[in-house]
């Protein structure tokens, strides 16, 4: 690499924190799934996808202004996950996590055949709502979409984690997380809980899905964002929040310079690499618990 | 309003896990209101799944109730999801304590409060505080921090926030020094005086059970085989020999006898 360029790799790096905090928004939608409920959701990328197009749908079709369509598209996302809980996963309680797994496979599939027929399979924009001026952080230029997904991202991680230390409802998900058996002795609704897990990760990946499509515009194949956000938490473990965070930052970073420094074509390599060199050194992810059930 | 007649009726019962193994085979015993009723039995023999079945924490283990009912407070237990008996007054006291270690103290506490109409106890956590001093100094630590003595204290404390009716305590001397199962087993006693709250008690260690229950049942392999009142069981001379490991035995007894008391005498206290 010939004539190092300090500002451009700086340029590059925020970037991919950018990108990260996005993953990181994902993987702990899919932390949070797992964790309560030990579900693997692969069908992440698709509720993602979904809250896109709710956004879509009340900012263009609607044509209500960002203070109103994001609400809605949340509790739209909300509502889906306790939906997809209600009538698919908690029919399946008790089956084995493989046929489960795989439900959620088709569950994707699905969502993106709705999406198609409802609005088209053709990717299209959102309408503006973040704006275009440039940020800069000292002299490093940062595009102002990129900036305000990961502002945002950032703040609803934070507000998610103090719900979670805070919130009475938090400390219900955490005991039903942490021994199912002992939440329900303690009087604590469990199947609400795994309820609503399901609606809170719904949330939280509407909210990435709108940056996400803010950033890149949308399509009914956007939720292949989910499959970097499930390197994420292989990498941080499937059962850990913190590794979400640090796994969504750490793979964010490793696409953005792969991809700038090596070629488009290495993004996918590298990150693969890092994948299987974590689960050679720690199959259960870095920050992830050992009991991890193996699929 | 409550009904008349026991807390808890347990009427001839018959569990079976995974569909194949059955474990209880005609089980029953009754808890009246206020009391301590012990349940003792050797390794296996089906008390904490007797308890289990009481507190509907069965099915999540795969097990079912196939045979016989399970009346608490006048109902059966089986119209209730297991959230919504420990709302009405049941409270199991898990074996092996199962608090949550990555919570804080206090957060574990906050947990049972789930079990109270409203979400409040009517004093707080000041009652469990009381009963265990100890809790409180330690109240914002991590519960998985704490000594075996305290996450037992911390497991009945959670129980006490619910404010129940009835308790079901699975063997809460488990891998505790006699001083602090003696600690333990008084303020067991004082709960149970105080707060008038009916408890099953499952516990190896029949002389403590007997120090504060009013009522025992013994059970092997599945049903009982000896019931009585404390008093009573204390001075039956089978029960002091294989149970509680005393009196005068030996003389005039067969050999397979002998090998009988041999095979009891891994729970003795
Ligand atoms: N979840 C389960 N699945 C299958 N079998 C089980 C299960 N739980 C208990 N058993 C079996 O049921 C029998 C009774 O178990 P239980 O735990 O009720 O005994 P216990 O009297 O409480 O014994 P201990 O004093 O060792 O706690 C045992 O043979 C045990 O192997
Ligand atoms: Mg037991």
């Amino acid at each position: 690499m010939e004539g190092f360029d300090p500002l451009f790799f700086a340029e590059v790096t925020l970037a991919g924190l950018g990108s990260g905090a996005l993953l990181a928004l994902t993987g702990l939608a899919f932390v949070l799934i797992y964790k309560a409920t030990r579900v693997v959701n692969l069908a992440i990328g698709e509720m993602l996808m979904v809250g896109a197009y709710l956004f879509f749908a009340f900012a263009a079709g609607l044509g209500l202004p960002a203070w109103g369509a994001i609400p809605l598209a949340l509790a739209g996302g909300g509502l889906l996950g306790a939906a997809i809980e209600r009538a698919i996963i908690r029919p399946m309680l008790g089956e084995s996590p493989i046929a489960i797994f795989m439900v959620t496979i088709g569950l994707g599939s699905v969502l993106v055949g709705l999406v198609e027929i409802v609005w088209s399979p053709n990717p299209t924009q959102l309408p503006d709502f973040i704006g275009a001026a440039p940020v800069f952080l000292g002299e490093a230029y940062v595009s102002r979409k990129i900036a305000v997904g990961f502002a945002v991202a950032c703040l609803v991680i934070a507000g998610f984690l103090l719900a979670f230390r805070t919130w009475r409802g938090g400390v219900a998900l955490r005991a039903t997380a942490a021994d199912q058996a002992a939440a329900y002795s303690c009087g604590i609704d469990v199947p609400a809980v795994f309820c609503a897990a399901w609606a809170l990760a719904g949330v939280a990946a509407a909210a990435a899905g709108i940056l996400v499509g803010a950033v890149g515009g949308i399509s009914p194949t956007m939720g292949v964002f989910g499959l970097s956000a499930l390197v994420v938490v292989i990498v941080g473990g499937l059962d850990s929040v913190a590794g979400a965070l640090v796994g969504g930052l750490v793979v964010g970073l490793l696409e953005a310079w792969s991809g700038t420094f090596l070629g488009g074509e290495y993004k996918i390599v590298a990150t693969f690499s890092l994948l299987l060199a974590v689960l050679v050194v720690r199959p259960y992810g870095l920050f992830g618990t050992a009991e991890i059930e193996r699929l | 309003m409550s009904a008349p007649g026991p807390i808890l009726d347990v009427a001839n019962i018959e569990v079976i896990y995974n569909r194949t193994v059955q474990v209880l085979r005609g089980l029953s015993l009754a808890v009246p209101r206020g009391q301590v009723v012990a349940l003792l039995g050797s390794n296996g023999a089906g008390k904490s799944t007797t308890l289990k079945a009481v507190s509907r924490l069965l099915e999540i283990e795969d097990g079912a109730l196939t045979g016989g009912a399970i009346r608490f407070d006048g109902q059966d237990v089986a119209a209730f999801a297991p959230h919504a008996l420990v709302r009405r007054g049941l409270f199991h006291v898990m074996e092996g304590r199962r608090i949550f270690e990555d919570l804080s103290v206090e957060e574990n506490l906050t947990a049972a409060t789930f079990a109270r109409p409203g979400g409040r106890p009517s004093r707080g956590f000041a009652l469990v505080y009381e009963y265990f001093p100890r809790l409180f100094e330690r109240r914002s630590g991590l519960a998985g921090y704490l000594s075996g003595g305290e996450q037992q204290m911390l497991a009945i404390g959670r129980a006490l926030i619910a404010e129940p009716q009835l308790i079901l305590l699975d063997e809460p001397s488990l891998g505790l020094s006699p001083i602090l199962v003696e600690e333990i087993f008084s303020i067991i006693a004082r709960i149970n005086r105080e707060q008038g709250t009916a408890m099953l008690l499952v516990e190896q260690n029949a002389a403590v059970a007997f120090a504060v229950s009013h009522y025992a049942y013994i059970m092997e392999t599945g049903k009982i085989v000896i019931d009585g009142p404390v008093e009573r069981l204390m001075h039956d001379a089978d029960v002091r020999e294989f149970y509680l490991g005393l009196g005068a035995a030996g003389q005039g007894r067969s050999f397979r006898d002998v090998k009988h008391y041999k095979r009891r005498k891994r729970w003795l206290s």
